[in-house]
């Protein structure tokens, strides 16, 4: 998968199509991994462009290409695209992709573009194409990993520089002037004398413009809505109840359905007996799929009350049946010798020899997404074609998973992706498309959407793994000298891949990320990961292993400080070799106002985590009230490298820190005679807001590129707020969740 | 069964124990109010009923006697009331999954406490879940809509009598 990421400033080209009334520009191509019969004339391997910019009678819309799942992503794509298009975002529409009506009516693509290589024949053929080339955009995009940002940063903004200077040009022919003696303004191409002409009315003579392959882009000093805070494009229908998510999708004479699969997980169902719930009110289809049941109802409710009055025979669970066991295992792993020395500097065997050692374990239980909105999927199978709607982050693995299970062609399927009720890693799973598809394929002609229950959701989760930590380490006057750290876990890698039938070879990275490459200068210092077993499914949960490493990580920072009496964020700052993390770890000290007496009970923790390129270090204070633990205020310090929307980087930092809260504080999974234990959000609880801290934010930009802040928001979370309960309490807790230990109010 | 919701008389035929959520969603396709859990437990469903918050997914349809407002009737994208105005100055959704949820538990707080302090807004926010974490800014924006409301309260009363409805 990681090749696929691999998109070359080389492999970038503009074009331009035209369409009904207008011009769509901004394509680039990338490395094809299966042959797409549509699109012969490319070089051999090439393929699949996207557009960006599209402008017709209409007005301007911008084709953000990634899934929305609250990270703000659409409105940033965007504003790349507007900053150099020279619009305001409060003048474009944007779309999540091109499953647009100016596709479906387009008349005719332009033969001269060299990559517009389309079939002419059929209309439907191409709309669809056009549909699905998102789809493999997306996927590839979340494969990039931390790549996709400066990716998307370089290439939207040329997608927009490409157009305007197509429309500057456009306008020069239509008034025989040179392109120099016109500017743009808000929509508008303006002359000299004053005359002005809206981008609409220019877009088709642009269209018979060959775009510039290196369009100039602005310098960043001359940025107008790129670095500035923007509204959200769709803070107003999410603020109205009028976003249509996953969950909201309606078709003509939809019915609805929900699933009960295996509570062992991925194992077979033997038998069921649904004679009651048939003839129950409401039910109009009783579906096996794959482990399980699909009942299909004319209403949700329905199909939720048939689904609990199936008796079913599972198949006992193929993995150890109890979290005891699960977490045996990874106890095992590590005498089973290690998986990855990622670091290894100086001679840390020699320095522990002898030295008095400092030594701890630390753990970390399984853990659940618990999305807001559960899954879910809507599908409709009509005239050999299928049509999928799934809040999802791989569409293109949905593709070929609705091959394999109708029969039906790639060019057949269709994959809509709607607005996400969060996502954390769990919609890159598939199993409620395929779920979908099973069901539309046994109703031919019949839409169906299928809901989850929150029960099904919360005990059919692909999981965070159980992680375990030892370390052992020797303190000098002022900082550690050595440090041997040990981490064990389930792969994600291999369990999450192998779903995917992409071999995951080689050492775990997942298992220390966010450990061995901290900017940590320790004498002696080496990070061990040893694989346990993966028997039970795991999966990428917010940060992934980050979210686990940086609670051990920086919890063993905070016990070296405290052996010697040393101020944890000095300690930090004498190790730290990073000068952006340096900086990262002064701002928080400074925000948080570090070092100020506190009134008794109260207590400040620090941690910081570089994770996905983003040095990230919060402090959080809490008070001990009445045995109980409140927690007052939380600090943030982060460096994006460039922050394209400075509140939104806030908006990310601060709810992946409570994402982050919530697990240390309350989220634990547990298995019990191989099925998951907890069920609902009484079992499963989240932080809210009776407990939410205040939270302010410092944004710094001394880092050397553009990065994604999605994520590293959440792995400082949890050391912070255990150091902070040791500063307050002197209880120092090395076991997840925290509230096995102390109380939260 | 007769029901009235935003204003609207509706008929629907359903078993009277349904969640008054799903007679919403898949009857009335009144898509608003979302399902989170069920069981009362995340708010994600949160309705009025006579002006009172109510968890929809738990409420049986034949209970619902009165008027029910949903996030629609609350307002709209081109007219929206003033705690949808906060929570747009604000920026408070991210996935916006729980959002029609906070909106109506706030705007029940709002009308029967003009001017809610941090621990009444603990009190009334509890019970709806945000995964994505957008507490602060659900704070910050019930306290800018209570000043807002406020000071359209008090222009209403310098204009006196002459001042139209619904200002
Ligand atoms: S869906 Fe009603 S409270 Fe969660
Ligand atoms: S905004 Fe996503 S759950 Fe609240």
């Amino acid at each position: 998968m990681g090749k696929l990421a691999t998109i070359t400033r080389r492999t970038f080209l503009l074009g331009a199509v035209a369409i009904t009334g207008g011009v769509v520009f901004g394509y680039w191509k990338y490395k094809q991994p299966y042959g797409n019969p549509l699109q012969k004339d490319l070089d051999d391997g090439e393929a699949a462009l996207t557009p960006y910019v599209l402008i017709d009678q209409d007005g301007i819309t911008i084709i953000a290409p990634r899934a929305e799942m609250g990270q703000g992503i659409h409105t940033t794509l965007a504003a790349l695209v507007a900053e150099e298009l020279d619009v305001s975002l409060e003048q474009v529409k944007v779309i999540h992709g091109p499953a647009s009506n100016a596709y479906f009516n387009a008349a005719g693509f332009e033969e001269a573009i060299p990559f517009a290589a389309i079939d002419e024949s059929s209309m439907a053929e191409r709309a669809r194409n056009f549909t699905r080339i998102p789809a493999k955009f997306l996927g590839m995009q979340l494969t990039g990993g931390s790549s996709s940002t400066p990716d998307a940063f370089e290439k939207m903004r040329m997608a927009g520089a490409a157009a305007r200077e197509s429309l500057l040009q456009a306008a020069a022919q239509k008034l025989g002037v040179q392109a120099t003696s016109l500017s743009t303004h808000a929509g508008k191409v303006l002359t000299a004398s004053g005359d002005s002409f809206d981008y609409t009315e220019l877009a088709e003579a642009a269209a018979l413009i060959e775009p510039s392959a290196e369009p100039t882009l602005k310098s960043q000093a001359n940025w107008k809505v790129l670095g500035k805070s923007q509204a959200r494009v769709d803070v107003i229908p999410k603020s109205t109840g009028t976003a249509e998510f996953g969950v909201d999708v309606t078709l003509p004479g939809m019915l609805f359905a929900t699933v009960r699969v295996n509570p062992n997980l991925l194992n077979p169902m033997n038998a069921y007996d649904a004679s009651k719930a048939e003839s129950m009110r409401g039910v109009e289809k009783i579906i096996e799929i794959e482990n399980g049941v699909a009942v299909v109802a004319t209403n949700s409710w329905y199909a939720f009350q048939a689904a609990k009055a199936i008796e079913f025979d599972w198949q006992p669970a193929n993995y150890p049946k109890t979290t005891s066991e699960l977490r045996q295992i990874v106890v095992d792993s590590f005498a089973a010798g290690a998986d990855s020395k990622h670091r290894d500097d100086g001679d840390v065997d020699a320095a522990l020899n002898g030295a008095e050692i400092i030594s701890g374990e630390y753990e970390v239980p399984y853990l659940a997404h618990a999305t807001m909105e559960p899954m879910n999927a809507t599908a409709w199978m009509r005239d050999g074609m299928i049509e999928i709607w799934a809040g999802n982050q791989l569409p293109t693995q949905i593709v070929k998973e609705a091959e394999r299970i109708t029969g039906l062609p790639e060019d057949a399927i269709t994959v809509h992706t709607p607005y996400m009720g969060g996502g954390f890693g769990r919609r890159a799973e598939l199993d409620f498309a395929k779920q979908a598809i099973e069901i539309a394929n046994a109703m031919p002609g019949t839409p169906v959407k299928m809901t989850w229950t929150r029960e099904e959701d919360t005990c059919h989760d692909y999981y965070r793994p159980l992680a375990l930590a030892k370390f052992k380490a020797v303190m000098g006057d002022t900082e550690p000298t050595a440090i041997d750290l040990e981490l064990a876990a389930p792969s994600v890698a291999s369990s999450q891949f192998g779903r995917l039938g992409v071999p995951a070879a080689g050492p775990d990275i997942f298992i220390v990320q966010a450990a061995w490459d901290q900017p940590y200068g320790v004498e002696n210092y080496r990070v061990r990961g040893y694989k346990a077993d993966t028997v039970f499914p795991v999966s990428s949960w917010r940060s992934v292993g980050a979210s686990q490493n940086a609670f051990f990580h920086e919890s063993m920072m905070d016990e070296l400080a405290a052996a010697k009496s040393l101020d944890p964020l000095q300690m930090r700052l004498n190790l730290i070799t990073h000068e952006p993390s340096r900086k990262v770890i002064e701002a928080v000290g400074e925000l948080s106002n570090w070092g100020a007496e506190l009134p008794a009970g109260h207590g400040r923790g620090i941690a910081f985590c570089l994770s996905f390129g983003v040095p990230t270090a919060q402090v959080i204070e809490v008070a001990e009230q009445d045995g109980k633990i409140k927690i007052l205020n939380a600090y943030i310090a982060a460096d994006v490298g460039t922050a394209l929307d400075p509140r939104n980087v806030e908006a990310q930092l601060s709810g992946g820190m409570h994402y982050g809260l919530a697990a240390a504080m309350m989220g634990e999974i547990t298995i019990t005679d191989g099925k998951v234990d907890q069920t609902n959000f009484h079992n499963y609880n989240s932080i809210r807001m009776n407990q939410s801290p205040n939270v302010e934010v410092a944004i710094l930009e001394n880092g050397d590129r553009i990065r994604g802040v999605g994520e590293p928001g959440t792995p400082p979370a949890a050391p912070a707020l255990a150091n902070a309960i040791y500063a307050a309490t002197g209880k120092r807790i090395r076991r997840l969740p925290l509230n096995k230990e102390v109380s939260f109010v | 069964m007769k029901l009235t919701v935003n204003g609207t008389n509706h008929e629907v035929d359903v078993d009277p124990n349904m969640p008054l959520l799903w007679v919403l969603r898949d009857e009335l396709n009144i898509k608003g109010p979302k399902f989170g859990c069920g069981i009362a437990m995340c708010g994600a469903c949160t309705v009025h009923l006579n002006g009172n918050p109510i968890r929809a997914c738990s409420f049986p349809v034949s209970a619902a006697t009165g008027e029910i407002t949903t996030i629609e009737g609350v307002g709209t994208p081109n007219a929206m009331s003033a705690v949808q105005e906060a929570w747009v100055e604000h920026q408070v959704a991210q996935c916006g999954y729980c959002q029609s949820g906070q909106i109506m538990s706030a705007t029940a707080l709002l009308n029967n406490n003009p001017a809610p302090s941090d621990q009444d807004i603990d009190t009334a926010m509890s019970g709806n879940l945000c995964r994505c974490g957008t507490y602060p800014r659900i704070r910050a924006a019930i306290k800018t809509a209570a000043a807002n409301i406020q000071a359209s309260k008090a222009t209403e009363i310098e204009l006196g009598a002459d001042a139209p409805e619904g200002v």
